[in-house]
């Protein structure tokens, strides 16, 4: 008995392996079936569905720079605090005295570059009527991966802690401030009281929750961290999961309008 | 043939909705918590009234003398030959800060160039507004005292306020 088959035959490999080798259809189903993180996808893709030109490959592209950022970004974590005295030297700590040395670029690169996919994965998709019915929905699911995918940019942005950082989100969270009924500056936020009480004021709305204080400081640095390393990415990981079963429920990528 | 505990059909589904009623009612308040949650009650900012020190400490002008000394608490302490008034260090264009220029006798904003006289007027660039001043007054032991709490806008005629504004005559 040759030592492949000792292997395939015992029970151990039964136990990771729950079908034979791929080279017939059953097996090649089985093999995307039973596997966890490859059963989202279909077992099998049409012809058409990996012609670049139809599809462009954004939005698979788009897919792999998030997986990239994943693990950049929780390589970056053994280093970076998000901790006022810390975080801007721990940046350059990150650059100057850590291998590699660019895995914050990296990291921010791949960020530029998935906005960039992004946007042009949502313009093939509107070039190749992609969106009608019934894909409207799918659609409508893009656009708020769009919206978390810039909101990660905005919460990233943060983290560096220099003066572009600080400006910019100084300047793009005052405009949380004049939120209609959440922000203490925006119409309505009078009528909202109990008794006499203004529940919405400088110190309570919707800019003081994103910012955990009054001003862009210390509380804000470490809400914007776990709004970017926690939050938005597992409501990103789950919404692109309903997008990849929704394109696939609707006849696959590159199938017939 | 053992007893069965047959209460009903109706009485079935009125102990399951009233089950799915009390698990709605807990999840939506588990969720109301964790809002409540992340707005804290105490942020470790400093005080919005402090004392800045007593008025013999500031020299005074006819255009107004601009002190720097508490541009980190977030105010421009400004005295004219009738008295003292507050500015915020706001620029009311985006939220960034100006800086006060000597020479050109004037407020400007690195971010993108608003330009406000030392009364906080705006003249050049973007800022929509004069700058926001916050009330001022004289505590017991004679010191100045800021509220930043209570704040006058110029463009709501709100600088026609008696608080936003100590009178004091500047003897030399």
């Amino acid at each position: 008995m040759s030592l492949m088959k000792f292997i395939t035959d015992s029970q151990i490999w039964k136990s990771i392996f729950r079908h034979k080798y791929p080279d017939n259809p059953r097996d090649q189903a089985l093999a995307v079936l039973s596997n966890v993180f490859l059963h989202l996808h279909p077992i099998k893709v049409r012809k058409s569905g990996v012609r670049m030109s139809f599809t462009w490959c954004m939005g698979g592209l788009t897919f792999f720079l998030f997986l990239v950022e994943t693990i950049t970004g929780v390589l970056l974590m053994f280093y970076y605090r998000p901790v006022v005295e810390y975080a801007y030297n721990d940046i350059k700590a990150l650059r100057d005295h850590v291998p590699i040395g660019i895995m914050r670029e990296l990291h921010r690169w791949g960020a530029h570059l998935m906005v960039i996919t992004v946007w042009l994965h949502m313009l093939r998709v509107f070039l190749t009527g992609s969106y009608k019915p019934p894909r409207e929905f799918n659609w409508n699911v893009g656009v708020i991966l769009l919206v978390l995918t810039l909101l990660l940019s905005f919460t990233g942005y943060l983290l560096p802690w220099d003066q572009l950082a600080i400006w910019a989100i100084t300047v793009g969270t005052n405009m949380a401030r004049a939120t209609p009924l959440m922000g203490h500056e925006g119409p309505g936020a009078a009528f909202i009281q109990l008794g006499d009480v203004s529940l919405v004021t400088a110190g309570s709305d919707v800019r003081f929750g994103l910012l955990g204080s009054k001003t862009v400081g210390a509380a804000t640095l470490l809400r914007f961290y776990v709004l970017h390393c926690i939050a938005v990415p597992l409501g990103a990981g789950l919404l692109i999961a309903v997008h990849f079963w929704r394109v696939r429920k609707d006849g696959g990528i590159s199938g017939p309008m | 043939m053992s007893e069965t505990n047959d209460k009903g059909r109706r009485s079935f589904l009125a102990a399951v909705s009233t089950g799915w009623a009390l698990f709605t009612a807990a999840s939506v308040a588990g969720l109301g918590m964790c809002v409540r949650f992340l707005f804290p009650n105490d942020t470790f900012e400093p005080a919005t009234k402090f004392k800045v020190g007593y008025p013999a400490d500031f020299a005074a002008s006819s255009e107004g003398v601009v002190d720097k000394r508490y541009k980190t608490r977030g105010i421009w302490i400004v005295r004219t030959l009738d008295g003292f008034f507050v500015l915020s260090t706001v620029c009311t264009h985006l939220g960034c800060t100006p800086n006060w220029l000597e020479t050109e006798k004037k407020f400007k904003c690195p971010c993108h160039g608003s330009g406000f006289y030392s009364s906080g007027i705006n003249f050049e660039g973007p800022a929509p507004r004069p700058l926001e001043r916050f009330n001022v007054s004289l505590a017991a032991d004679g010191q100045l005292e800021i509220d930043k709490g209570k704040k006058y806008q110029q463009e709501k005629g709100q600088w026609d306020d008696p608080e936003s504004f100590l009178k004091m005559e500047y003897s030399v």
